[in-house]
């Protein structure tokens, strides 16, 4: 069974980013970039199926700037078999269903059994690229998995819902996109991290593969939320019921 | 300009945040239709069309769309779409499940988690866990988008009279098959409309220790929530998680009990109307967002809140 896994370059998740000084943009200069955090989990899930000997083969795909080459290195070092890197320029920030057209041709022509990703990145927060990569390419979607099992030809899915949980059946080829709890990602070892050197990646463009990639959603201007004003210490029990019900009157 | 909202159900009732996306699609216009797609769902279509300025209820009863599987239901509104300038649904974990799938299927760029309509292509929403808020022109000519139920009221349920009119399209995907719903089971409010929420995180220490939080919510008539770090310590289970990746929550007044403040946290509660920080570290960065931060051992001081609360709020 072939397991693709695609996976996003994204600012690291410790780091606090701004919007750049004309408000045009989010300053991205020098940051620490990661593999994004529910794209790691979705690369850890692959490879533990690879190890309880459900899937053959693990096959990395992200899209991005050169440089993403190395979150793609970095999943072959957790233990993906081989990448592929659809180049954009950086200057481009690629939307959703552009990324989905992309994954599309690449599942139209690596025929995986199973596509997983994470559920959503920590840049945009758009939590979409899952869905629209199953509707593209006529799969069923199981969205915010917390466990993943395989079996004869489906996948029991359960999924993190607003209420609890929820178990669907997919039948193969289906897509699963990554919640928190599915696992922990392993550090990939140095002797894994020297292996993946020698791991092919393939390099392509967006345009290669005919997508067009133009916004559909523009962005008119960024700023930071609004701050909340400054508040208050308080030195006992007593001081802070009284001021929730006399100031703030919400008790 | 036609507006449609697809209504969030369990067959039974309507869910509460599918007042909060009428309430966003009437800053858009007042030509508005709901969707109600489910299977013996008729009780929900009727309830749907006595909420005031809906011109129509559209109900598809099938038992295809008994579990609103995306595969179904997504093409149901892709169907139907063509009629209307917006599809709005709200952004729950429902709603973010099917709206992208249906946007794909006629070649739309959805809009997730949207807080503000500027305009008819104008719209604010948060990236960056909160840390940014982003002003974006949607250049489609449909607009799909998910609303944060936060960021808007609640519109009125009761006194409307809209039509019902039932839609036959039957959309079965086949390749996905629902399976089985473990829900909690809570005599609490629902943490997302709860007009107070008091969370815990890791400095709980165990399970039996959220006790001393619920004690207090019950004489409030709270939600209980937690930061991830008390659910991935096993405190607690997943649907009680306040953050960028869990629930996100805007009460009147929000208790924060050991709960350091991480990012990801703020970014689910930083909307809260007021701010309470119970936090035995004093550098902990809750206090930051805090409107009273008190800096004490919460196994000291929550007895003494349970024990206090009725002298404030007789």
């Amino acid at each position: 069974m072939k397991v693709l896994v695609a996976i996003k370059r994204a600012v690291d998740y410790n780091v606090k980013v701004r919007p750049n000084s004309d408000g045009s943009g989010v300053d991205l200069n020098n940051l620490k970039m990661s593999i994004n955090p529910f794209c790691e989990i979705a690369v850890e899930e692959a490879v533990r199926l690879k190890e309880k000997g459900a899937v053959t083969e693990i096959i990395v795909v992200s899209l991005g700037p050169q440089k993403a080459q190395e979150q793609v290195r970095a999943a072959l070092a957790m233990g993906a078999d081989r990448g592929i890197l659809i180049k954009i320029e950086e200057t481009i920030e690629i939307e959703p269903l552009a990324i989905a057209k992309c994954l599309k041709i690449v599942c139209d022509e690596e025929k995986p059994d199973l596509v997983l990703m994470g559920k959503q990145s920590i840049d945009g927060d758009n939590n979409q690229t899952g869905q629209m990569l199953a509707a593209l390419a006529r799969y069923p979607q199981g969205t915010f998995a917390s466990e993943v099992v395989i079996d004869n030809g489906s996948v029991f899915v359960t999924r993190e819902i607003d209420g609890g949980l929820q178990t669907i059946k997919l039948a193969l080829p289906a897509i699963v996109t990554t919640d928190l709890r599915l696992n922990v990602p392993r550090y990939a070892s140095l002797p894994n991290i020297m292996k993946a050197k020698q791991k092919p990646i393939r390099e392509i463009t967006a345009e290669e593969l005919g997508v067009d990639i133009t916004s559909r959603v523009s962005i008119v201007s960024v700023s930071a939320p609004v701050g909340r004003p400054e508040g208050v210490k308080v030195g006992s029990v007593d001081e802070l019921l009284d001021k929730l019900k006399n100031e703030a009157k919400v008790i | 300009m036609a507006i449609l909202v697809i209504a969030e159900h369990d067959n039974r009732n309507l869910k509460t945040a599918t007042l909060n996306a009428v309430a966003a699609a009437q800053v858009l216009g007042d030509s508005i239709d709901i969707l109600v797609a489910g299977f013996g769902c008729k009780t929900v279509a009727t309830e749907t069309s006595r909420v005031p300025g809906i011109k129509r209820v559209r109900l598809a009863d099938n038992k295809v769309y008994a579990n609103q599987l995306a595969e179904n239901v997504a093409p149901l509104i892709a169907e139907i779409a063509p009629e209307y300038s917006h599809v709005l649904m709200s952004s729950t974990t429902t709603g973010k499940n099917i709206i992208p799938r249906a946007a794909a299927l006629i070649d739309v760029q959805s809009i997730s988690d949207v807080i503000t309509v500027e305009a008819e292509d104008i719209f604010r929403r948060p990236i960056y866990a909160g840390n940014i808020i982003a002003t974006v022109k949607s250049n489609d000519v449909i607009k799909l988008m998910t609303i944060r139920t936060t960021a808007f009221n609640i519109a009125a349920s009761e006194g409307g009279s809209a039509a019902v009119e039932t839609l036959n399209s039957i959309h079965d995907f086949e390749k996905s098959e629902f399976i089985r719903n473990d829900l909690a089971i809570s005599e609490r409010p629902e943490l997302t409309s709860a007009k107070i929420v008091i969370s815990g995180g890791r400095g709980m220490g165990s399970s039996e220790n959220f006790g001393l939080l619920e004690k207090i919510a019950d004489k409030l008539g709270a939600a209980v929530g937690a930061s991830r770090a008390a659910v991935d310590a096993g405190f607690v289970p997943n649907d009680m998680q306040v953050g960028q990746t869990g629930k996100i929550v805007a009460p009147e007044l929000y208790i924060a009990v050991g709960i350091s403040g991480a990012i990801q946290h703020l970014a689910g509660m930083k909307d809260s109307k007021v701010i309470v920080a119970i936090n035995k570290d004093p550098d902990a960065p809750i206090f930051q967002v805090a409107d009273y931060g008190l800096v004490a051992d919460l196994f000291d001081v929550m007895p003494e809140i349970d024990g206090k609360l009725s002298e404030y709020t007789s």
